[in-house]
C-alpha cells in the first residue's frame, strides 16, 4: 500500500570520523503517510542498496521510542518537528507531499560522528560509571517493603527515571551540555533513600566526567526540555544544583 | 547423545538449595584468574556480568547496541511476576511453580520452574535495592496487580515501562563492576561464532561493528544472553536488530536447540498497515482489562464501527469463553482473531484486525479515568495510526511476540557444549509452550542475578583457572571462517536485498508456521524456504564493505541465519503431532476448538542436534516427569 507523497531528503553523509562529511539529496517518492520517518527511510535505502551505493547508515533499533537509540535531527530539530517523542515515532503524516527535510547526526564534541547519521555516544555510559548507580552487591537481603517510600517521591524518582539516554538535550543545546542527561539520573537517586548513602560523590564524579568528556556548562536556555522525548523538565537540573551546592558544602572529595 | 537435565534428586522445594550446596566454589582470591565472556546485555546478561564481576571473575561483556542499555528488555512494558504474596491474597513460591507450568501446557520442567518461583522473591529486593522504581501504594509500599488473567495480583510494575526500569538498575549495576574494573564493555560488537577447543567453548568471535574488525576473545566459558529469535517471522514486536546469530552459530558448533517451533503471539498489537511496515508494536494486554473486543456479526460489513449498531456485532470472545471473556489466555485470544479474519469478519483496510473497544469504559468511568489508567498507550496509538482510540474502537491483530524455544540446558544453563551456558530468552527453560505474561522478566533476572552465579562456579572450580591457550589454531580458523563467510556475502553481488529476503521468510513462517499450523502447510513451507535459501545464496545484494560501519551486512548475516532456523521451526512444529500452548496444529483439537495435547507421546523436549549445511537435524528427546503438577485440559469457557 504505498503512499502517494513525494518528499526530497537532504541526507548529512559522512564516511568516518576522519573524513569530512556533506549534505546530500535523495527523493522519498510513494511515501505513504503511514510509514514511520525511519521507514520511509528504509525505502530509500533499498533502493540505494539495489544501486550497489552504500545505504544511509542510521542508529535504531526498538522502534517504538523505549530503546534511545535513533537519533536524528530533522530540520534542525532532535528527534523533528513534534514534542515529546523520538524520531522512530514520528510519522509520515507530520510531512506533506513535495516537502524538502534536511536530516543531521547529533552535533556536539561529546558525540563524535562515527558515520553518516550515526555518533559515538559512549560518553554517556561513562558518566554513569562515574556513580550513576547504588552501590549494592547482588544478594541482598533486606526485603523490599523494608522501607516505605512515599508515593510522591517514588513517582518523582519514576518520571526522572524515564530517561532513555538519547542524547537530544546535548544536541539541541548550544553548549552541548549533558546537564538534562546527568541530573535525571541524579534526581532518580537523590529522590529515593536506597541513594542517599552516596549522594555527594555520584554528584560529584558525574559533573566531573561531564566536564571531562568534552560537554559543556549548563546555561539554563531550557532548550533540552522542549526537546527531550521523555519530557525531563527542568526541576530535576535545579535538584541537581541542590545536590551540588550541598555536596560542595560538605565535601569529602577534598 | 543422552540428554542429562541434571534435575536434582528430592522434594521440589529441596532441590535448589540442596543442589546448591553441592555445587563447588571458587576461592575469591582465584576468581580473577577467571575470564567470563557475557555475550549480551539485556536482564540476563547484564545481571549476570555484574553479578560475575561482583564475585571478582574476569568479565568482557558484548552487545551490537551502541550502550548496553540499548538491549530489547528496555520495552517490556507490563510487569514482573514474584511470589512475595505481599498481598496476602493466597500467593506463594507454589502456586507461582503451578500456574507457570499449567500455563506452559505442561512443556516445562517442574525443578526449573520451581526455582524460578524460589528465586522470585530475591529479585524484587535486589531491584530496590538498586533503586528501580517501582510504582507504590499511598502507604508507601509496593503496589501489585494482576497480569494475564493470573488469580493473584503478583506483577510489579513501574508504570508501562517495567523492562526499562529493571534494565536500568541491572545496566547500573553492570556500569559500576566497568569502573571497578572487574568488567570490560564492548558495545557496537556483534558475535559471529563460538570458539571450542576438543568440543569445549573457550572464546567467541566478534566483528566490531565500527571498523568491521574480525577479532577473537578467549575465556574459560561463554555465557549467552542473546535475547529470542521472534524476527524470524520478520514482522514482530522485537526491536530491529534482535536475531538468532549467536544462537544459530553455537547450535551449528553443537549446543542442541530446544522446542525452535514454541513461539508467543501476542493478541493486541496494532495492525500492519502496509508493505512498508518494519515492525509491530505492543498495545499491553492490560488494556483487555477494560476493551471489550468485537467484528462485525456479518462477513464483509465493510461499514465504520460507529455505523454498525450494537445488534449486528460479535464479542466473539465474551459469545464463546463466557467465564473468561475478553481476559481468556493469549493464545486463545490470538487464535479466535485469526479465525474471526479468515470468515471475512476482519476490520480495517487490510481485513486483519478485530476492535478493541472503550466505549463501555468510557461510559462507565468516563474518558478521565480510562485516561489516567491507559493515556501513553492511547497516545502511542494515535502516533502510529492517526486516529483517536476515544473515539473509534482501536484496531488490534495478534503479533509474534515472544519466543519459549531457544538452546537446550540442564539445570545449570549448561548447552550441550561445555563451557557454553544460555541465560534468558536466548534458552529454552522454563515456560514449556506458552510464557505466562510478566515471567519473562523474572527469568532473565532470576538466570543471571541468581543461577548462573552459582552454577557457573562449580563448572570453573572443576577446570581450574589454567590460562586459556590463545594461540590454538581453533581461534584463527573460527575468525577465517566468519571472514569468509563476510567475504562470500559481499561477493554475491545480486539483485534483491537481504530485507527482502527477510520479508519473503517471515510471510512463509506467519502463514505456515504462525498462530495455526497443518501437516501439509507445513511441508510446504519448508519446501519454500529451502528453496529461498538457496536463491538468498545466489542472488542477495549486499553493498558497502567489509571493513566498515555497514548495517547492511549485519542484516544479511543475520537473515542467513534466520534462513536456517525458520527451516528447523518448521520441521519441529511438523513432528510434535499434538497441539500445546502457542503450538496449535489445526489436526489436533479438542470438540471446542481448544489445544489438544498429547501426553502420551509428546511429553518431551524436542532437542536438534545440527548434522551439517543442508542436512536433517537429529531430534533427541528430553522425556518431561511431572511428580508435583496434575495435567489436566485447559479450559476457559
Ligand atoms: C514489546 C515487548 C514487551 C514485553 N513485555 C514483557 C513484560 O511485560 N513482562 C515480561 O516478563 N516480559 C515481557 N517481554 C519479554 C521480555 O522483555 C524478554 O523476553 C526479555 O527482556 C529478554 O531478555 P534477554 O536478556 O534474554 O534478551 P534481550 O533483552 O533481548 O537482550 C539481548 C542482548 O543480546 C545482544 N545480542 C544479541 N545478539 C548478539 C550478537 N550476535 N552479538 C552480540 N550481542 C548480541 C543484544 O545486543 C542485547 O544486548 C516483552 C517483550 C517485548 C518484545
Ligand atoms: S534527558 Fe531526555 S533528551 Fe536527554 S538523554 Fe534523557 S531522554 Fe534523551
Ligand atoms: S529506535 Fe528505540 S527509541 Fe527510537
Amino acid at each position: 500500500m504505498a503512499g502517494n507523497m513525494n518528499i526530497t531528503l537532504k541526507v548529512w553523509r559522512q564516511k568516518n570520523a576522519n573524513t569530512k562529511g556533506k549534505l546530500v539529496s535523495y527523493n522519498a517518492k510513494d511515501v505513504s503517510p503511514d510509514m514511520s520517518f525511519l521507514e520511509m527511510i528504509d525505502e530509500v535505502n533499498e533502493v540505494l542498496i539495489k544501486k550497489g551505493d552504500e545505504p544511509i547508515a542510521f542508529d535504531h533499533d526498538c522502534r517504538e521510542g523505549i530503546c534511545g537509540m535513533c537519533s536524528m535531527v530533522i530540520d534542525g530539530r532532535p528527534h523533528g518537528p513534534k514534542e515529546g517523542i523520538t524520531t522512530c515515532q514520528l510519522h509520515m503524516r507530520s510531512f506533506k507531499d513535495g516537502d524538502t527535510i534536511t536530516i543531521e547526526p547529533w552535533r556536539a564534541k561529546g558525540f563524535p560522528v562515527l558515520k553518516d547519521l550515526v555518533v559515538d555516544r559512549s560518553a554517556f555510559d561513562r558518566i554513569i560509571q562515574a556513580g550513576g548507580y547504588i552501590s549494592v552487591n547482588t544478594g541482598v537481603t533486606i526485603d523490599a517493603n523494608a522501607i516505605a517510600i512515599s508515593k510522591q517521591d517514588s513517582d518523582k524518582a519514576f518520571d526522572a527515571a524515564t530517561c532513555i539516554g538519547c542524547g537530544a538535550c546535548v544536541a539541541a543545546c548550544k553548549n552541548a551540555s549533558a546537564m538534562l542527561f546527568l541530573s535525571a539520573k541524579v534526581s532518580q537517586l537523590s529522590l529515593l533513600p536506597q541513594g542517599h548513602p552516596e549522594r555527594k560523590s555520584r554528584v560529584e564524579n558525574m559533573l566531573q566526567q561531564m566536564e571531562d568528556e568534552g560537554f559543556g556548562n549548563c546555561s539554563n536556555t531550557g532548550a533540552c526540555s522542549v526537546e527531550c522525548p521523555k519530557e525531563i523538565g527542568q526541576e530535576h537540573i535545579a535538584r541537581l544544583n541542590r545536590e551540588f551546592i550541598a555536596a560542595k558544602a560538605s565535601s569529602d572529595n577534598v | 547423545m543422552k540428554l542429562d537435565s541434571k534435575i536434582p534428586e528430592g522434594p521440589i522445594g529441596d532441590k535448589w538449595t540442596k543442589h546448591k550446596f553441592k555445587l563447588k566454589l571458587v576461592n575469591p582470591a582465584n576468581r580473577r584468574k577467571y575470564d567470563i565472556i557475557v555475550v549480551g546485555t539485556g536482564l540476563a546478561g547484564s545481571s549476570a556480568a555484574a553479578s560475575l564481576g561482583e564475585m571478582g571473575y574476569n568479565v568482557k561483556v558484548f552487545c551490537f547496541q551502541d550502550s548496553p542499555r540499548r538491549a530489547h528488555s528496555i520495552a517490556a512494558q507490563g510487569g514482573i511476576n514474584s511470589a512475595k504474596n505481599y498481598r496476602n491474597d493466597g500467593d506463594s513460591v507454589y502456586r507461582l511453580f503451578y500456574d507457570t507450568v499449567k500455563g506452559g501446557d505442561y512443556r516445562a520442567r517442574e525443578g526449573n520452574v520451581h526455582r524460578l518461583a524460589e528465586v522470585s522473591v530475591n529479585i524484587i529486593d535486589q531491584c530496590v535495592a538498586q533503586g528501580v522504581p517501582f510504582a507504590r501504594e499511598y502507604g508507601g509500599l509496593l503496589d501489585n496487580r494482576s497480569f494475564g488473567g493470573a488469580q493473584v495480583a503478583r506483577t510489579f510494575y513501574a508504570r508501562g515501562q517495567t523492562g526499562q526500569q529493571l534494565l536500568l538498575g541491572a545496566y547500573s549495576a553492570l556500569e559500576r563492576q566497568v569502573n571497578e574494573g572487574t568488567v570490560k564493555q564492548y558495545t557496537r560488537h556483534e558475535m559471529l561464532d563460538v570458539v571450542t577447543i576438543d568440543g569445549i567453548a573457550k572464546g567467541v568471535v566478534v566483528r566490531d561493528l565500527v571498523t568491521g574488525e574480525i577479532e577473537s576473545h578467549s575465556a574459560h566459558a561463554v555465557l549467552l544472553c542473546t535475547g529470542g529469535y521472534g524476527n524470524v517471522f520478520y514482522l514482530s514486536t522485537n526491536a530491529q536488530g534482535c536475531n538468532v546469530t549467536a544462537a544459530w552459530r553455537a547450535h551449528k558448533k553443537g549446543a542442541l536447540f530446544g522446542n525452535p517451533c514454541f513461539t508467543q503471539i501476542h493478541p493486541t498489537c496494532i495492525p500492519v498497515s502496509g508493505d512498508h511496515q518494519s515492525k509491530l508494536t505492543l498495545m499491553s494486554e492490560s488494556l483487555r482489562n477494560d476493551g471489550r473486543v468485537w467484528v462485525p456479526a456479518k462477513p464483509g460489513d465493510k461499514r465504520v464501527a460507529a455505523d454498525i449498531p450494537e445488534g449486528e456485532r460479535d464479542y466473539f470472545l465474551e459469545r464463546k469463553y463466557p467465564s473468561f471473556g475478553n481476559l481468556v489466555p493469549r493464545d486463545v485470544a490470538s487464535r479466535n482473531a485469526k479465525e474471526m479474519c479468515d470468515e471475512g469478519k476482519g476490520v480495517g483496510a487490510s481485513g486483519l484486525a478485530v476492535y478493541l473497544d472503550f466505549a463501555d469504559s468510557i461510559k462507565r468511568l468516563g474518558e478521565d479515568a480510562v485516561r489516567a489508567k491507559y493515556g501513553n498507550l492511547f497516545d502511542m496509538y494515535a502516533q502510529i495510526t492517526g486516529e483517536n482510540p476515544y473515539k473509534t474502537p482501536m484496531r488490534i491483530y495478534p503479533a509474534v511476540h515472544y519466543t519459549m524455544g531457544g538452546l537446550w540446558v540442564d539445570y545449570n544453563l549448561s548447552t550441550t557444549v561445555k563451557g557454553l551456558y544460555a541465560l534468558g530468552e536466548a534458552n529454552f527453560s522454563d515456560h514449556g509452550a506458552n510464557r505466562l505474561g510478566a515471567s519473562a522478566l523474572m527469568q532473565g533476572l532470576a538466570d543471571g542475578y541468581f543461577v548462573i552465579p552459582a552454577t557457573l562456579s562449580d563448572y570453573l572450580a572443576e577446570i581450574g583457572p589454567k590460562a586459556v591457550d590463545k594461540n590454538h589454531p581453533a581461534f584463527a580458523e573460527a575468525v577465517k571462517s566468519v571472514k569468509d563467510q563476510t567475504a562470500k556475502l559481499l561477493a554475491i553481488n545480486g539483485k534483491k536485498t537481504a530485507n527482502e529476503y527477510h520479508k519473503e521468510l517471515g510471510k512463509i513462517m506467519w502463514e505456515y508456521c504462525g498462530m495455526a499450523r497443518n501437516a501439509e502447510g507445513l511441508k510446504k513451507a519448508q519446501k519454500l524456504i529451502q528453496e529461498l535459501r538457496a536463491d538468498f545464496w545466489k542472488n542477495v545484494k549486499v553493498s558497502g564493505e567489509a571493513e566498515d560501519l555497514n548495517p547492511n551486512l549485519e542484516r544479511a548475516g543475520r537473515v542467513a541465519d534466520f534462513l536456517e532456523l525458520g527451516e528447523l521451526m518448521v520441521v519441529d512444529a511438523l513432528n510434535r503431532n499434538e497441539s500445546c500452548g502457542g503450538h496449535f496444529r489445526e489436526e489436533y483439537q479438542t470438540d471446542e476448538n481448544e489445544a489438544q495435547r498429547d501426553d502420551d507421546h509428546y511429553a518431551y523436549v524436542a532437542a536438534w542436534e545440527y548434522k551439517g549445511d543442508n542436512q536433517p537435524e537429529e531430534l533427541h528427546k528430553e522425556d518431561l516427569v511431572f511428580e508435583n503438577v496434575k495435567l489436566t485440559q485447559r479450559s476457559y469457557k
